[in-house]
């Protein structure tokens, strides 16, 4: 759990910190403008929910990690040969995240068809990132999917899967991109989506990267 | 139609005009809040009953035969998490939350309106979820509102079937309506307030609900892998939280679980789940004690500073709750060192409550009674809060009812005194129609008198050493007679405040129609959502154009001005501008 009071003290943190930079020592008794400003970020709105959700989800998989980290030293415990298939999704989540940023550069620099060509990929790439992940359970799990008595195996499944329904999201809100792309939208329109798709994609490739790294080492 | 929540209307928008998009499947936020809230009381209202089943009970044993043991367990435990998850923190953040947030920030509606709406229908599905556990063969989980494991999910639980598994899906369920819904709240208050709402300026009500939110953000998810971990065990038969465990003679499949980790996952959610319930009614309270004493909030930039302490701290005060589970002694000191040092910030706002009051215009409105009514009961519930972050005062009274006393008054009472106060103080924004003042009173003073009739006889009980969460008592050496005197007093208190529920529902559904109308600010006070061009408020909320704020949320009582309060929205005299000016309104 230290792990995860950690994150969550950085997490509030930032949140002080921010709060202080916009100007928290204030007296609004004293000062009465005609015009003032807001003091509100200037970011998208879209671009601060992303920021906030992937907080949440940090919070969520640092628990995870805690909790595994936690379980590991009660008794019971056999650790997981890690499927060899693992390595080649990493490679593949790495080339999906590669995609999106190149679908972001091109929209940056105007190519449409740069960018739709890029985004399609990074989806299609993502596609085979989960075929994979779905061969690697099959791999821990000759026959059952959970083993009592394994929990090293039913971490990797859960955590494996719980970053797989992320990555369904992102694919949930990918698709309709594409779908605005063939409905003929403008590509300024699109900038913001390509933008959050790559920023996204990105974090759940770090999630990711984490999450192999403790299946590997702990 | 959703509105762009920081946008003029510079050209007409069609507002829905059916009844299924306006009322329904609407995106308007004052419509998912009474959406929110409608279902939060229902909710409510089904755990009210469940306590005074418990009650009659605990004291009568032996006479309403229809209850058994395990119906008493399962009414325990669908009370508390009902109360705790699904009535307060739905209402507070779901209700309160948005219909405030953008009223109060002057925006025209939440960021995500179509997220916003989402999160509602959500929730009402993690209350059906709920709800189906009493349908489903053994009936709703039995666990106790912890649901510990290995009891939880081990037969001869109540409710260790179907019971529990709905109760862990509704959770998840409702943790996903809460994120689309907190999301909503935290990125409105940083990116629409209107111009002129600096955050120093925002209402100390946004500031809780603002802050609340970001705790459950952060700490729903330790509930939500606790659930997922938890359903596992018990349906698939992983060892997460199952040690090696025989039940009914049997030697179960699980081996080497930890029942210490569920409790860790829980409490690191189950604290800031305290504050989350509690900042929002620090900040609405702050505005209530305000407006009906005449006086500004003393102390703002404290109050705001003591909201976002206490959220950091509550994040690392939660194995306080875990004294009797076992733990390295130097564990005990750190948590409780922590936990009276949260009680710093806690006790700056009550100071600055009171100090509020200090010399101010106090009107005694209904509102105004249940804002000072919750001073007290939280000051009851805080300091016998201090006895138990103690360790080696908790010891012997934890599982105790000093410990349900402690509870009910920091975070039962208190909150709901405050749901209550700031029901009456909205009211007739949200309606346009104005309450029977004297049914209020009546309300006001049956609750306040008669919690307290249930809950300090509890402090009592619990020093005896009487244990909590036992069906019956029986003739036990320790316990004397005079104890079952007094649950029975108990009992009968209890049945009084649930019947003041009922003078409190008549009153708010008579005055729906009965009401008088009411003025656009009855309260003369100055925060933003009193100064809307229709009440209640239009979709869309301020007609044409946004409102700009000039000042802060407290500007009462100011010397020299007109009137004894200035409302935000009020332009600063040209003539006096960079000094003070004194209003010039109405």
């Amino acid at each position: 759990m230290s792990n995860t009071a950690i994150f969550t003290a950085l997490a509030v943190g930032v949140i002080v910190w921010f709060l202080v930079v916009s100007r928290l020592t204030a007296k609004p008794w004293e000062s009465q403008d005609e015009k003032g400003d807001v003091g509100a970020i200037h970011m998208a709105p879209a671009r601060i929910g992303l920021w906030i959700f992937m907080a949440v989800v940090t919070s969520l998989f640092s628990l995870f990690i805690s909790a595994y980290a936690m379980r590991m030293h009660v008794g019971a415990w056999c650790h997981i040969t890690i499927p060899d298939i693992l390595w080649v999704n990493s490679l593949v989540l790495v080339a999906a995240s590669i995609a999106m940023q190149r679908a972001r550069w091109s929209a940056d620099h105007g190519s449409r068809n740069g960018a739709s060509a890029a985004l399609i990929v990074g989806g299609v790439l993502s596609l085979a990132f989960l075929a994979g992940q779905f061969i690697a359970w099959q791999q821990v799990g000759p026959t059952l999917y959970f083993i009592s008595g394994s929990p090293a195996i039913a971490f990797f499944y859960v955590l494996s899967a719980v970053h797989g329904l992320h990555l369904i999201g992102g694919l949930w809100v990918l698709g309709r991109t594409v779908s605005r792309f063939a409905a003929g939208a403008e590509l300024i329109d699109l900038r913001l989506s390509l933008q959050l798709c790559s920023v996204y994609w990105h974090f759940l490739l770090l999630v990711w990267l984490v999450v192999f790294g403790v299946l590997l080492f702990m | 139609m959703a509105y762009v929540a920081i946008a003029d209307r510079d050209a007409p928008i069609h507002d829905p005009q059916t009844f299924f998009l306006k009322y329904i499947w609407s995106q308007d936020h004052k419509v998912i809040a009474i959406q929110y809230a409608i279902v939060a009381i229902s909710v409510g209202l089904v755990a009210l009953v469940l306590s005074g089943l418990m009650r009659l009970q605990l004291g009568f044993p032996g006479t309403f035969h229809f209850i058994e043991p395990n119906d008493y367990y399962q009414f325990i435990t669908m009370h508390g998490m009902i109360m705790v998850i699904y009535l307060l923190t739905a209402l507070f953040l779901g209700g309160f939350g948005n219909y405030l947030i953008p009223l109060m920030v002057g925006a025209r509606d939440m960021v995500f309106p179509y997220m916003n709406m989402l999160s509602f229908w959500v929730y009402l599905l993690a209350v059906l979820v709920l709800m189906a556990s009493f349908f489903v063969p053994g009936g709703p989980t039995g666990a106790g509102w912890t649901l510990y494991p290995p009891q939880a999910i081990t037969q001869g639980t109540p409710g260790a079937g179907p019971g529990i598994i709905l109760m862990l899906v509704s959770l998840g369920i409702f943790i996903v309506a809460f994120t689309m819904g907190g999301l909503n709240y935290v990125t409105t208050v940083l990116q629409a307030r209107c111009r002129g709402m600096t955050l120093m300026r925002m209402p100390l009500s946004v500031w809780g609900i603002f802050m609340a939110t970001i705790l459950g953000l952060l700490a729903f998810p330790a509930l939500l892998v606790s659930a997922v971990m938890m359903t596992l065990d018990a349906t698939l038969g992983t060892s997460f939280f199952m040690p090696a465990v025989m039940s009914l003679g049997e030697k179960l499949g699980h081996n080497g679980g930890s029942p210490l980790l569920f409790q860790h996952l829980f409490w690191f959610f189950g604290h800031p789940e305290v504050y989350i319930v509690a900042l929002p009614a620090f900040g609405i309270v702050s505005d209530l004690l305000s407006t009906h004493a005449r006086k500004n909030i003393f102390g703002y930039r404290m109050m705001v500073w003591a909201i976002l302490a206490i959220g950091g701290l509550s994040f690392v005060v939660w194995a306080h709750h875990m004294y009797v589970s076992g733990m390295n002694p130097y564990f005990g000191f750190f948590f409780a060192t922590t936990t009276l040092i949260i009680a710093v910030p806690t006790a700056i706002k009550v100071y600055n409550w009171v100090l509020t009051l200090w010399k101010g215009d106090i009107h005694l409105t209904v509102p105004m009674l249940f804002a000072i009514g919750f001073i007290f009961t939280f000051i009851h519930g805080g300091l016998t809060g201090l006895f138990l972050g103690n360790v080696t005062v908790d010891l012997p009274l934890s599982d105790t009812y000093f410990v349900v006393g402690h509870f009910h008054m920091v975070m039962g009472v208190s909150p709901i005194l405050v749901v209550f106060g700031a029901i009456y103080h909205w009211y007739p924004k949200i309606t346009g129609r104005m309450w029977n003042v004297t049914l209020g009173k009546v309300h006001f003073w049956m609750t306040f008198l008669g919690t307290y009739a249930i809950y300090l006889p509890m402090h009592y009980l619990g020093i005896l050493g009487v244990p909590r969460r036992y069906y019956a008592l029986g003739n036990t050496d320790f316990i004397p007679d005079s104890v079952h005197s007094i649950n029975a007093a108990i009992t009968i208190a209890a049945l009084f405040v649930a019947a003041s529920v009922v003078v409190f529902m008549y009153n708010m559904i008579t005055s729906l129609w009965k009401g008088e109308k009411a003025p656009p600010n009855p309260w003369r006070a100055t925060t933003l959502e009193w100064q809307t061009p229709d009440t209640p408020p239009h979709h869309g909320n301020w007609g044409p154009k946004l409102p700009v704020v000039h000042r802060w949320a407290y500007d009462y009582s100011v010397p020299g001005a007109i009137e004894d309060f200035i409302p935000q929205n009020e332009p600063v005299d040209p003539k006096l501008a960079g000094g003070r000016d004194h209003g010039k309104h109405r």
